[in-house]
């Protein structure tokens, strides 16, 4: 479903930016097809979708970062063609990068001048403090010119970034995801810096992938999903959150799987209040209380960054809770090690296959065995049974169909989905009675995606406790019994019927009671 | 190994200006191609120091001959390169369980003094009277050379694993306080007569050499060869038993591979670092209480050469084998023994120098492919 644009009075306002028909193809994934936007002097364009949608392919065609293989851009009314982001900061476009590009150890005004022709040899860096500092006064963005980076909070880092570019004379600005890295009133904070930018004649493009944000900031909204635009450039007062979800998340059917109906049993595993906090020392969680039992795939659904990623790790040991617990069979398996939980039969399949899940030089037989080395049959007192592991992965390359010259070949040479099934198959192999599996088929091809979906549904039908965290919601729909959704850290609701927009509703932050209430 | 450069390109008789590409390695490079570049990086080496030789006003062919006869000529000299490469084999041992973890423990010097003053303690505090039977004192002083060196792994170790301190800067600063240490000893406590060295060790607490059994077999006579080299071997088993058969070796790589995985897979870091730190100083300390039992005899200073910072080269060299750390150690041996005799200190030096840069260079190659191309070709 499409909406055009209907504002057909919008043409008259000028249009500092035009992509038309944009093509940007990676292998195997088509990044952005046939994709349209246009950006209005002085407004603030939200770019919404789900990861993967293809917002930052769009904005790093247009920030001079990739070249498009189809498709025109028109700046200010002039084809450009970037091939480098050096042509783009010139032609007045600049982008401010989730990861910032700040040397911590420099300061606020060394970091703006860093790169540019001016000051050429002597750094009268009084002066330039001076400059730099009206310039933030103008726009509302204060921080002290002389303070080293890592002095400065995060918010402040994201001033100093905004300042670059307001400093390298940029008026189109590109800010990808900015609000995913600042505390609340930090975000208050940066939505007035962009009012004020705005009032100044400068245009933002705003991508998100928050609804609230989008409804609460933006004046015009463009959608994408995978790599197609479902909405472009609608006002914003015209529509409702609803519509939005219903655009961001799309309703494809996919092809059915085998799922048996079965009456799933008792609980193994229980999630109770739990609270926790990220790397950043932010809360990641506030209070998630979930249950999982024998024979059923619950779904965890919810963009990425809410908390899902700090779940699996404190349900497998890798993370503390600061509060709550989870219990594996009735006994407590968070804040203790990881081995209790392993040996209690916890399965985890993390969402970093190569850095988490697997030791890129160490052979498959080495990575096989990562969980039953220090059992028998494969450990012999001191000593690991050469023998023995070298059958065990033989033969979990034969049931499970891992494509490999050898066992003893490093597991870096395997592709994606070949070293997800080494990964499954040391889970799956060890019988455990919970599998926590996150984003089990991210940036895999259509087939490894079955096969790894089918070999889900098999554990459920030997009656494992399956925790599914997935972005996907058609993969969702398709393994799990209920679905559960989570937004900044808290269980928004839980539902058995597959209803797409109540999915995605929570999913952007509206309670399921709410979303009942209003429905009712 | 498909080296598919050799079929890509039938060669045409075009000419022209030509371009030299570098494509990163898709696949494995064999163990045979790993060998080649190792070998081929060593000549260019011998080449660069036959330069250097030829510089310095040497002729560097009748130098080469010179170190080949001085340390592999005979059997007596070849016995020379023995006892020069065991204290090698061992810190080069130490350095390969660090470094196999991905620990930096270029501590082996201090480690390696810990162990000789530790082995020394028994003989001059003295913990064991002089006419102990050797069945006695030569395991008692094994123990406390190890003890000692482990101890002095065990602290950057204890640091590391509690309070993420840089292990390179604690290893390196301890070797200092051991060095100190160990120059108290024998400038106050120990010292024999105001010389700074202790009194010779009684006879029963030498690591027996080939030529005390000269008598029964005769060919022994005068060769200095000791009991530390068996000791060597043996630990070269020792850890490649560990780093390949065992449960804690398998730990071991796997932390050294990817820590967060071993995480992952429920094996305690910090333990690890703790024991594979002492396990490294432990076979430092062996390498000093083979040398001061073996060779040396009484506790003194400059006992070693700088063999714990060699054993850093050794263990790189090797690319982390147990076994060839062995052979690596026997070459260095007679590089040691024989360089000293083309000069003290200096060009020798450098040859270990060379080596080792040549070495690490020829790295890139197993990283990368190189094709060369006509530039016709290119396009």
């Amino acid at each position: 479903m499409t909406l055009s644009n209907t504002n057909t009075q919008g043409v008259a306002d000028e249009l500092v930016v035009e992509m038309r028909g944009i093509v940007k193809e990676f292998p195997g994934v088509l990044a952005n097809s046939h994709v349209d936007f246009d950006l209005r002097r002085g407004e603030i364009h939200a770019l919404l979708g789900e990861n993967g949608a293809g917002k930052s392919t769009l904005m790093n065609i247009l920030a001079g970062l990739y070249r498009q293989e189809a498709g025109i851009v028109r700046v200010k009314n002039q084809e450009v063609r970037f091939s480098s982001p050096r042509d783009a900061i010139e032609a007045g476009i600049g982008m401010v990068h989730q990861h910032f590009m700040l040397v911590p150890s420099q300061t606020v005004t060394e970091n703006i001048l860093l790169g540019l022709d001016e000051p050429r040899f002597i750094l009268r860096l009084q002066e330039y403090e001076n400059r730099i500092a009206e310039l933030g006064n103008q726009f509302g963005l204060i921080v002290d010119p002389g303070a080293k980076i890592w002095q400065l909070s995060v918010g402040e880092q994201q001033r100093v970034e905004i300042l670059k570019m307001l400093y390298r004379g940029a008026n189109i600005f590109i800010m990808d995801e900015p609000t995913a890295v600042l505390a609340p009133s930090e975000i208050d904070m940066l939505v007035e810096n962009l009012r004020t930018m705005t009032k100044e004649g400068k245009s933002i493009i705003f991508i998100s992938h928050k609804l609230q944000e989008v409804m609460a900031i933006s004046d015009r909204v463009t959608v994408l999903r995978k790599g197609r635009i479902t909405a472009a450039g609608i006002e914003t007062k015209s529509v409702t959150r609803k519509d939005l979800a219903k655009l961001m998340v799309g309703r494809d059917v996919v092809f059915h799987l085998e799922k048996i109906v079965q009456e799933p049993g008792e609980v193994i595993l229980s999630i109770e209040d739990i609270h926790a906090e990220n790397d950043k020392g932010l809360p990641a969680l506030r209070g998630v209380t979930l249950q999982v039992r024998a024979g059923e795939i619950l779904g965890l659904a919810g963009v990425a960054g809410n908390g899902q990623r700090e779940l699996a790790q404190i349900i497998s040991g890798l993370r503390e809770c600061t509060k709550g617990r989870v219990l594996l069979n009735n006994e407590r398996i968070s804040n203790r090690p990881v081995r209790l939980a392993i040996d209690r039969g916890m399965a985890y399949i993390p969402e970093d296959r190569t850095h988490v899940g697997s030791s890129p030089n160490l052979s498959v037989t080495d990575n096989v065995i990562m969980k039953t080395y220090r059992k028998p049959p494969l450990a012999r007192g001191l000593a690991i049974d050469a023998d023995a592991a070298t059958g065990f992965a033989e033969e979990l390359k034969e049931t499970y169909d891992i494509i490999v010259p050898s066992v003893e070949t490093p597991v870096r040479l395997l592709s994606g989905g070949n070293l997800q099934r080494v990964i499954l198959a040391r889970e799956i192999s060890g019988q455990p009675s919970a599998l926590i599996a996150v984003q089990p088929t991210r940036g895999l091809d259509v087939g490894a995606i079955e096969g790894v979906q089918k070999l889900l549904l098999e554990q459920r039908e030997n009656g494992e406790a399956i925790l599914l965290v997935s972005e996907e919601l058609e993969e969702l729909f398709a393994l799990s019994d209920r679905i559960a959704v989570i937004y900044e850290g808290k269980i928004m609701g839980i539902v058995s019927d597959g209803d797409l927009e109540t999915i995605g509703l929570m999913m952007t932050g509206t309670p399921l009671e709410d979303i009942r209430t209003q429905g009712a | 190994m498909t080296e598919s450069t050799s079929q890509s390109s039938p060669p045409e008789q075009k000419g022209g200006p030509y371009r030299i590409k570098f494509e990163p390695r898709i696949d494995e490079p064999s163990r045979w191609t790993q060998y080649l570049v190792s070998f081929i990086a060593l000549i260019v080496a011998l080449i660069l120091g036959a330069a250097l030789i030829a510089i310095a006003g040497g002729d560097p062919i009748k130098s080469y001959i010179h170190i080949a006869k001085a340390s592999f000529g005979s059997l007596g000299v070849l016995s020379d390169t023995l006892v020069k490469a065991t204290p090698l084999i061992l810190v080069g041992l130490a350095c390969t369980v660090a470094f196999s973890m991905r620990l930096w423990n270029i501590g082996a010097e201090g480690q390696f003094y810990m162990g000789a003053f530790g082995a020394s303690a028994v003989v001059l505090i003295p913990l064991l009277p002089a006419d102990t039977s050797p069945w006695i004192f030569i395991p008692v002083m094994l123990m406390a050379g190890a003890l000692m060196g482990a101890v002095w792994g065990f602290i950057p170790g204890l640091l590391k694993a509690y309070l993420n301190v840089n292990e390179i800067i604690t290893t390196l600063m301890m070797n200092y306080i051991a060095l100190a240490w160990v120059n108290f000893f024998i400038f106050a406590v120990w010292s024999e007569r105001g010389f700074q060295m202790s009194s010779m060790f009684p006879k029963t607490a030498w690591l027996p050499r080939l030529a005390n059994y000269a008598e029964s077999i005769p060919i022994f006579r005068g060769l200095t060869t000791h009991m530390g080299l068996i000791i060597g071997l043996i630990m070269a088993v020792v850890v490649a038993f560990i780093l390949y058969r065992s449960k804690w070796g398998y730990e071991i790589r796997l932390i050294g591979d990817n820590p967060r995985a071993a995480q992952y897979a429920g094996i305690n870091i910090k333990r690890n670092i703790i024991l594979v730190m002492m396990l490294s100083g432990g076979l430092a300390g062996l390498a000093g209480m083979s040398e001061i039992t073996g060779v040396v005899h009484r506790l003194q200073g400059s006992i070693s050469p700088g063999y714990g910072f060699t054993g850093i080269i050794i263990a790189w060299l090797a690319r982390l084998n147990p076994f060839a750390v062995v052979v690596v150690s026997v070459l260095f041996g007679a590089l040691l023994l024989a360089g000293r005799e083309i000069q003290p200190s200096g060009i020798p030096k450098m040859m270990q120098g060379i080596i080792l840069v040549c070495l690490i260079a020829s790295e890139f190659f197993l990283r990368y492919r190189v094709r060369i191309m006509r530039l016709a070709e290119e396009a």
